[in-house]
């Protein structure tokens, strides 16, 4: 820095030109710290247009349901009511990068926004495996373009209600309608378009043939053959199975379960990313302010704004306060990440004993490789530090229902520290916070009934709503379902059935 | 790295409307429910408001499949003051806040879901109940007299709008405006040319070029247009919503014992239709309520429609009541008034002929518009006497209502006759 820095401007009051000075510095800062960013975009929205964004996941463009107006209607009764704040920013992983300002905020406000969304959010959307992997932010925004344009088609030509149920029915199974471990190819609007009609047309012809091989009485001898399932292996996305081989699903239909089982996907990483990415996003924004008040471009003025609704973010209350509801995802991610810059800067001889690799090293090296190659999981798993967890003053507890008292396993001490990591770690598990559901067989030789396995782990049962999901599940195969749970032992309990229904319609 | 900006503040206003119009879509039988529960609730006067509507959770959940509670199930908690490993805790309560509970596996709570329905929604759907033409809901759901008002001057406009005295005052500015420094120079010049005279002998070199450069600069401001396109000026006129001054509304209601709260309550919406047709048309309305069985007597709303009496029907004793209020305090050259009566339509024998012929001669002459409905399924007395009023008056209907569909038909004279 040659010459004298120059404050930036004060006050609350924000203007375009100093939110373009606010950016330039804290990108002069980002840049320093070698922090990788697509892009971006700042868009100035109004209270209301974040409520829409709100409503339907932040994404500028999508398509229409009901739901997503029902949304937006909780959200604005409790913000007119001011149950709630509005979240300061929404930011999209798209490449340019899109974060939203809403005009409400002071300048103070707008920069934290700037710094977490614009830059934290930014290079973490960019750089971790799992939305590398996962999405494209180059062609989201196109995809969602042709997903709303396809569905409003669909309802001028088959009616909203029928284009309302199969909606409703999609994101019903939503959750169970993503790859968990298979990565899918990217979205392409050209190709997606180009091969949709394709597809459509192959898909028919395959389903069809499938379900031709109506059973034959000379045949009879073969049934007694060993069944054979149609399934090789089970498949744990429904959605995909059901448009892979629903048979009575229209081309239109199976199209649309396609759209809603992508966007299901290209969400799926945000929520596996969680703590990282909220806690990365917030350490951001208080390194890179901090960084410009030491170079006095920052009056003491906003600071303690900022600190102020900083600290209101990373709060994290007590098991035992009226506050509580879980662990903060922003506390925890800030808190570590903190720590781990802690591990690289000023070791003690316990974290070189638990982190021998990374203790003492060059901090920007070791966040950088964190943030690329973990998820909230495996994050927790492999970085939250003893010290840490006496900190947060960490215990767990074991809930069986076959005890009648709470049993504290562990707690922050040398004995539970292990534990204690490991539980948090499976707690972040989407695979073990979501139940376990898989298709396991269709029986295409008799009433084509599809059956559905519900691995039972801990003995933790589903929830009644799955009557309702099963419903839309019978409407959406046409045939009945089943669903069965299997326990750790192998044995099989019907928990729940729907007969095939007439359909007026094939 | 530069960044864009871009406001968007001024972009499209609601974009989840239709979101939201595919949410009241699917939910329109309980919300239709809820507008007639609040139909029955409201009074006449706060028809047009917003409604809050609760639909029940379990219509409006959107199932996924989830955990349920039980099991055995390990948790991590923060802020830890007082356990040690294998120290065991009775369950807390259930729902209670804190360890051991769980939230409800979608998030939402048991609750009602609770929103606001707009006014225009409100109306939209209370219309539909009524089966009113949708010609007819536009023309309820908006005000439709206009009138222009002066509003200052533009630049364009038509001929016929032109001002012409501010399209000259503008050009004589600009003209001194514009001419000023030809002006200036011309008297410069011509003092010096008069000095010049004074001192020289004609002809001269010098005279006669400033005599020139005095010509050049009187042709350049005599070039100067007199009335120029831009000092146009028309006068500008904007439309503002006219209601045409003030109504009354009188409503006349028999609360004898054979009217029950269901007839009550096809009065009520027959009632509340006429005041939103009023307060289209006319600036401010009052609503004066009487209700009469043997007796007539003026009313609060409230006690209009939900006081219970007894006993037998005397119509004309309302029909009395309400021309001498209307002498009192309506006198008819300031105000226009509207008469409604609802009936059963069960009147004293010996009453019906003298309601008759009391409406004809001393009340229709007064109003601009008197309707009777009569809610039952047979033609009582007082029917078959008002019918006999049809055909020498235009400003009285009478209609028969079974259900609320027909309540519209009392309405399609009065809009004929606007329309005409």
């Amino acid at each position: 820095m040659s010459e004298p820095p120059s404050p930036l401007p004060q006050g609350s009051e924000w203007n375009e030109e100093a939110l373009r000075r606010y950016d330039e510095e804290i990108g002069r800062v980002a840049e320093a710290h070698g922090l990788d960013c697509y892009r971006h975009q700042l868009e100035i929205i109004t209270a209301e247009q974040m409520m829409d964004a709100y409503a339907s996941t932040g994404m500028p463009v999508f398509y229409h349901h009901w739901s997503f107006g029902k949304h937006f209607l909780a959200t604005e009764r409790n913000y007119r009511r001011g149950q709630m704040g509005l979240a300061y920013e929404i930011v999209i992983n798209s490449d340019p990068c899109i974060a939203y300002l809403m005009e409400e905020n002071t300048l103070t406000m707008q920069a934290i926004v700037i710094a977490h969304a614009a830059y934290g959010h930014n290079s973490f959307f960019k750089s971790n495996y799992l939305f590398r992997a996962w999405t494209s932010a180059d062609t989201i925004v196109d995809y969602l373009v042709f997903a709303r344009n396809y569905i409003a088609d669909c309802e001028e030509r088959h009616g909203h209600d029928e284009v309302e149920r199969l909606l409703d029915a999609c994101h019903a199974l939503m959750n169970v309608g993503v790859n968990r471990y298979k990565r899918p190819p990217r979205l392409s609007l050209a190709k997606e378009k180009e091969r949709q009609r394709e597809r459509a047309e192959y898909i028919q012809s395959h389903v069809n043939d499938l379900w031709r091989t109506l059973p034959r009485r000379e045949s009879a001898a073969a049934d007694e053959a060993p069944k054979k399932r149609f399934l090789d292996e089970p498949e744990e996305n429904l959605l995909y199975f059901i448009e892979k081989n629903a048979p009575l699903l229209e081309p239109w239909q199976r199209e649309i379960v396609r759209i809603v089982r992508k966007v299901g996907q290209y969400f799926y990483p945000q929520r596996q990313t969680q703590v990282m990415n909220e806690g990365w996003a917030t350490f951001w924004h208080y390194t890179l302010l901090n960084d410009l008040y030491d170079e006095h471009l920052l009056s003491d003025g906003f600071m303690l704004e900022f600190l102020q609704s900083h600290s209101n973010v990373i709060h994290q209350p007590a098991y035992n306060s009226n506050w509580f509801g879980g662990i903060n995802p922003y506390a925890l991610g800030f808190a570590m990440w903190r720590d781990l810059r802690r591990i690289c800067e000023e070791p003690t001889e316990e974290d070189r004993a638990w982190f021998p690799d990374i203790a003492g090293s060059e901090w920007h090296a070791v966040l950088d490789f964190a943030m690329r190659n973990f998820k909230d999981e495996s994050f927790v798993a492999q970085y939250l530090s003893p010290k840490l967890m006496r900190d947060m003053r960490l215990f767990c507890v074991e809930d069986d229902d076959l005890e009648p008292m709470l049993a504290v396993n562990a707690i922050h001490d040398d004995s539970g520290y292990r534990e204690l990591r490991e539980t948090l770690a499976e707690q972040y598990n989407l695979g073990n916070r979501e139940p376990d559901l898989q298709v396991w067989d269709v029986d295409f030789r008799g009433d084509r009934s599809l059956t559905i396995r519900y691995a039972l782990r801990d003995r933790r049962p589903l929830a009644a709503s799955m009557e309702a999901v099963m419903d839309h599940l019978a409407c959406l195969w046409g045939f009945s379902v089943r669903l069965e749970s299997v326990d750790a032992d192998g044995n099989v309990e019907l928990l729940c059935e729907r007969q095939h229904e007439k359909r007026q319609r094939a | 790295m530069t960044a864009r900006i871009i406001d968007r503040r001024f972009d499209s206003k609601n974009k989840s409307a239709a979101n939201r119009s595919r949410f009241l879509r699917r939910f329109r039988a309980q919300i239709r429910q809820a507008v007639a529960d609040a139909v029955a609730r409201r009074s006449i006067k706060e028809i047009d408001k917003d409604e809050r509507i609760g639909i029940p959770a379990k219509d409006i959940s959107e199932p996924q499949f989830a955990h349920g509670q039980g099991g055995r199930r390990m948790r991590v908690f923060p802020g830890n003051d007082r356990f040690a490993r294998g120290d065991h805790v009775q369950r807390p309560p259930e729902g209670a806040a804190g360890k051991g509970s769980s939230a409800s596996p979608d998030g939402e709570g048991t609750d009602d879901f609770s929103f606001t329905l707009s006014k225009d929604e409100f109306l939209d759907i209370f219309f539909d109940d009524l089966a009113l033409p949708d010609l007819v809901k536009k023309q309820l759901a908006r005000v439709q007299e206009y009138q222009r008002v002066r509003a200052g001057y533009t630049q364009t406009g038509v001929p016929t709008n032109l001002s012409i005295l501010r399209s000259m005052r503008g050009a004589a500015g600009r003209r001194i405006a514009v001419a000023g420094p030809y002006t200036a120079r011309i008297a410069e010049l011509e003092a010096k040319l008069a000095r010049m005279l004074d001192e020289r002998d004609e002809p001269d070199n010098d005279i006669d070029a400033l005599r020139k450069e005095i010509m050049r600069l009187r042709l350049r401001r005599d070039a100067i247009p007199f009335l120029d396109t831009f000092d146009l000026r028309y006068s500008n006129r904007v439309l503002v919503p006219q209601p045409s001054t003030q109504a009354v509304m009188v409503c006349i209601m028999d609360v004898s014992g054979s009217m029950d709260e269901q007839k009550k309550l096809i009065a009520k919406r027959f009632f509340m239709l006429l005041y939103i047709f009023l307060t289209r048309n006319y600036e401010s309305v009052d609503v004066v309520f009487i209700r009469h069985h043997t007796q007539a007597v003026e009313v609060d709303e409230d006690e209009f429609f939900h006081s219970r009496e007894t006993g037998g029907t005397v119509v004309s004793t309302a029909l009395h009541l309400m021309q001498q209020i209307i002498r009192e305090r309506y006198s008819s050259s300031l105000w226009n008034i509207y008469g409604a009566q609802a009936s059963d339509g069960d009147n004293w024998d010996n009453d019906s002929a003298p309601c008759r012929s009391y409406l004809g001669e001393k009340i229709l002459p007064l109003v601009q518009y008197f309707a009777y409905v009569e809610i039952a399924d047979e033609p009582q007395n007082l029917w078959q006497e008002y019918e006999k009023l049809i055909d020498g008056t235009d400003n009285f209907a009478l209609q028969r209502i079974r259900t609320l569909e027909d309540i519209y038909p009392v309405f399609r004279a009065l809009f004929q006759k606007r329309q005409a």
